[in-house]
């Protein structure tokens, strides 16, 4: 169970497929608008459960509960080669590398 | 709180939720026509030049440095005809508080938000602007909302705004995350009726009235370490909002430098696709948003934006995301700073715009950003392998936004492409035809001129040319 007061991520589709502005693309129109919003849980709850937050503007949002003590996982991403070639050759064109 | 909250319904409120939240009463300054007083615009609700500098000046924002970059100029010299290759500057403007030029904009919004009695500010974007009004928000105690559309419909992220979202979280703000699509303006109104806080859009007087200490102080700048005004002066092109504000901060410092905008070319890819979404590389300051907002500033959400770009801009240049890639890394590795992504657009026109200009030449970039986890060139790059994305070297002229990446085999491949800013000021002209009226009125040709910046007599042929085929 995670307890009332824990801090949570929730999800909700706030707009249906059908219910999509008229001027999006077709590939956009097949899919519902979704929200992702995070604040402390109102009442204890189990993962996956249709709860209330309040955020930390003090706003109240419903949504299914997906996470707790949510965290950011964004990296520096994985070792790109390309970029110690650039190096190598702008380098070597202006200072002549160990020439 | 029994208002209907489907789609129409709520875009159907937009005006009176708009005059709620920015309190500008726009019809002030309507002529009933094409035209309106935007410098009357500017004047009565902005800020005068030195309030603005002692707004910004109170949160630390401003008096960033303008730094030399020799070695990003000798490389592009060995490239250039002889004789060619203008001296490159950039003003370091992830100096300030929240990391980016728009520091400036934030600051006048949230002190008018403040002076008005608002207990909070809201703002739509998913770039830098989030950041800094969460900055300047958490120095003036008020609340804030960003709004971002920030994941595809697999919940797959753009790394970018990923790492802006922590950012904004960081210095206190709630952040509300979307998926693509401009129904995000939706949400914003709706926040905005439940809070009744404070729209510090993006294109209102004050915004823009912010940036133009950063074109006054770049003057300054120039004259005092340099002896004379910068030649050419490159901003990065997406909302308009810097290239206006930077450009009004020169003139009114009494400089002609000519203003140079830059933009990633992302042809061809739909900015509301959920699929190209995360198949381009730029969140922002590519020709999705630039050539839009040009052609058009008042689609923004405000009903007449204060950033009109076409009044300013001399020449527009578009780079590809490869070559801003490779530049990119020659700041890091040439320069010995990591920074961007926003600045190295304009950076990467101005090391081709170099090489056309004689030795003497200034030219300067007047943004930097900080970089990160998620925005650094490496996650951008793998993110782009990630989805699909064929990157490898070869020339940039090759380059298919969406599917490939081609990094420059060699610098001198490195090229930036004057936009048809003709063509651009006629399809300016051609929406006010048909926004408006087809018979504009004096008033309108003269605003028109304005708009275009062209003279009158240009704007009446267009006029006729283009009523023809209307």
């Amino acid at each position: 169970m995670i307890k009332k007061g824990e801090w949570v991520r929730i999800h909700k589709n706030i707009l249906d497929a059908s219910g999509r502005a008229p001027q999006v693309p077709d590939d956009t129109k097949q899919v519902p608008l979704e929200m992702w919003v995070k604040g402390f849980l109102l009442e204890d709850a189990e993962m996956g459960d249709e709860v209330t937050v309040e955020t930390v503007t003090g706003r109240h949002e419903t949504g299914k509960l997906i996470e707790v003590n949510p965290y950011y996982t964004h990296s520096f991403g994985k070792f790109v080669p390309e970029l110690l070639q650039i190096d190598k050759q702008v380098r070597e064109i202006l200072f002549g590398g160990d020439k | 709180m029994s208002k209907p909250t489907d789609y129409t319904s709520v875009m159907g409120r937009k005006a009176e939720v708009m005059k709620a939240s920015v309190g500008i009463d726009f019809s002030e300054f309507e002529s009933g026509s094409i035209a309106f007083d935007y410098e009357k615009m500017m004047k009565e609700t902005g800020y005068t030049l030195e309030e603005m500098k002692e707004i910004q000046g109170k949160t630390g924002v401003g008096n960033t440095p303008i730094i030399e970059l020799r070695n990003l100029t000798a490389l592009a010299r060995k490239m250039a005809p002889a004789g060619k290759g203008a001296r490159i500057f950039i003003k370091d403007e992830a100096a300030n508080p929240s990391s980016s030029f728009k520091a400036r904009r934030a600051a006048n919004a949230v002190y008018h938000a403040k002076k008005l009695g608002y207990k909070g500010v809201i703002a739509a974007t998913s770039g830098n602007y989030g950041a800094a009004v969460a900055s300047q928000a958490a120095m003036a105690g008020l609340k804030c909302i960003v709004v971002q559309e920030c994941y595809d419909s697999n919940g797959v992220g753009q790394p970018e705004i990923i790492e802006k979202a922590r950012k904004c979280e960081a210095l206190g703000a709630e952040v509300v995350q979307l998926t693509v699509g401009p129904e995000l303006f939706y949400k914003f109104l709706l926040l905005l009726e439940e809070t009744g806080y404070f729209n510090a859009s993006l294109y209102t007087p004050f915004g823009i009235a912010g940036v133009e200490t950063l074109g006054y102080e770049l003057a300054e700048q120039f004259r005092s370490q340099e002896g004379r005004d910068p030649d050419y002066v490159v901003c990065t092109q997406a909302g308009g909002g810097n290239l206006t504000g930077t450009a009004r901060g020169l003139k009114k410092a009494g400089a002609n430098s000519v203003v140079v905008g830059a933009s990633v070319d992302l042809t061809g890819l739909h900015m509301a696709s959920d699929k190209d979404f995360n198949r381009k590389s730029f969140t922002t300051g590519h020709t999705g948003f630039g050539v839009p907002f040009s052609v058009w500033p008042d689609r923004s959400d405000v009903p007449r934006s204060a950033a009109r770009p076409l009044r300013y801009m001399d020449r527009y240049l578009t780079v590809t995301q490869g070559s801003v890639f490779y530049i990119t890394e020659c700041l890091a590795t040439l320069e010995g700073m990591e920074k961007g992504p926003a600045g190295n657009t304009a950076l990467t026109a101005a090391f081709a715009l170099a090489q056309e200009l004689d030795e003497d030449k200034i030219i300067v970039v007047q943004e930097t950003e900080y970089t990160g986890a998620g925005k650094h060139v490496q996650p951008q790059l793998d993110f782009a392998k990630d989805n699909g994305i064929d990157v490898r070297f070869g020339d940039p002229k090759d380059e298919v936004p969406g599917k490939n990446i081609i990094l420059p085999s060699h610098p001198s491949l490195i090229k930036a492409t004057d936009q048809d800013m003709d063509r651009m000021r006629k399809s300016l002209i051609k929406t006010a035809l048909k926004t408006y009226t087809k018979n504009p009125t004096d008033e309108d040709y003269k605003f028109l001129a304005e708009e275009t910046k062209k003279d009158e007599a240009w704007v009446r042929e267009a006029v006729s040319e283009i009523l023809k085929t209307l």
